[in-house]
């Protein structure tokens, strides 16, 4: 499954943010995924407790937030919400979109003790 | 306490890609990620494209696939070097898997290379695997509704391929619907209609990979500051 392999990045970027900041257990990680990325949060959630088991991030509470699909023109540089995946340009009619935000798939920042 | 991180997550992934990407390019090796439902006719496709192009070009094949070597074992029997990885259940190639799978093959020959990924089409879009292009094969069997449903691995392809034209008179198949999906969501990619029982529409993909093979034939001729025509 695509989140598993996910997961396991968000697992392996959370317990090197903990170590070098010596810390001893992980209890959050906040999530950027884009809407584009297609990720099912409860399935990533449920990959990465599957994962975090025996670590140090075991039990940690992971937070998934989705940013939503906006493009921008590059003829005209109007920038909006791309709805039901048009990437045409509402203002000028041009197909030349490129995508401002719903692509991200990050790690925002781990909440340590 | 909180830290900050902002970090990809697929960043290992990506460094990765890249790497492989510049080698490729270097030894002028035109690559496709090749993805598809299971049963949309990719491995069918790879054996029209090796008959289709052996006089011309030479052809390497990596086969994902989840347990089985059934996929690797058509292509090798159309007469073509090819790698099998299996994945073991992961339901994508990701870049270190490919980047193993390379030292199986002698490149120094090789024109294209084509990876055809797992079947599937929501995981193989986000993996890079180091290709210049990936090509998405929908089939008239899987119904219109697929781009939609699966807008990213549409929106990432340079070449959509609308396979099994074949079939379009026993399905309810709605191509108008589709192509406007499409175009909505790709509006630069290139839709070929094709059927790999008569052929049709094969030799304009065959054109669309010499393209992409002569430009990064250029492209290395100019990495390694050869003069070309
Ligand atoms: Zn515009």
């Amino acid at each position: 499954m695509h989140e598993l392999a996910i997961a396991q990045g968000i697992l392996e970027l959370a317990l090197n943010t903990a170590t070098s900041h010596g810390a001893g257990k992980i209890t959050g990680i906040r999530v950027l995924t884009g809407e584009l990325t297609g990720i099912v949060p409860e399935s990533l959630e449920f990959g990465f407790a599957a994962l975090a088991e025996g670590t140090m991030a075991a039990g940690a509470c992971l937070s998934v937030r989705i940013v939503p699909l906006t493009g921008r023109c590059r003829d005209c540089g109007d920038e909006r919400r791309v709805d039901k995946y048009r990437f045409i340009c509402a203002a000028c009619g041009s197909y030349a979109i490129e995508i401002v935000s719903g692509r991200e798939l990050k790690v925002e920042s781990v909440e340590v003790e | 306490m909180e830290i900050p991180v902002m970090s990809n997550i697929l960043h290992k992934n990506d460094e990765n890609a890249a790497e492989l990407n510049t080698m490729l390019t270097t030894r002028g090796i035109f690559t496709v990620n090749l993805m598809g439902s299971p049963g949309c006719g990719k491995t069918s496709l790879l054996e029209q494209t090796v008959s289709l192009l052996k006089n011309e070009l030479t052809l390497a094949v990596i086969e994902g696939d989840l347990y089985t070597s059934k996929d690797a074992d058509r292509i090798a029997g159309a007469g073509t070097p090819v790698v099998q990885i299996n994945t073991g259940g992961g339901c994508h190639l990701d870049a270190f898997m490919v980047k193993a799978a390379l030292t199986k093959l002698d490149l120094a020959a090789v024109d294209i290379l084509i990876i055809e990924n797992v079947g599937n089409l929501v995981c193989p879009a986000e993996f890079n695997v180091g290709e210049h292009a990936k090509v998405v094969v929908f089939s008239v069997t899987e119904g219109e509704d697929k781009p939609l449903k699966y807008p990213l691995v549409f929106r990432q392809s340079e070449a959509i391929i609308l396979n099994k034209t074949d079939l379009l008179p026993y399905t309810s198949f709605n191509m108008d619907a589709a192509i406007d999906d499409i175009k909505g969501l790709n509006p630069q990619a290139s839709l070929l209609q094709t059927s790999c029982r008569t052929g049709d529409g094969l030799p304009a993909w065959i054109e669309w990979l010499k393209a992409g093979a002569a430009r990064t034939r250029r492209q290395a001729n100019m990495i390694q500051g050869v003069k070309c025509d």
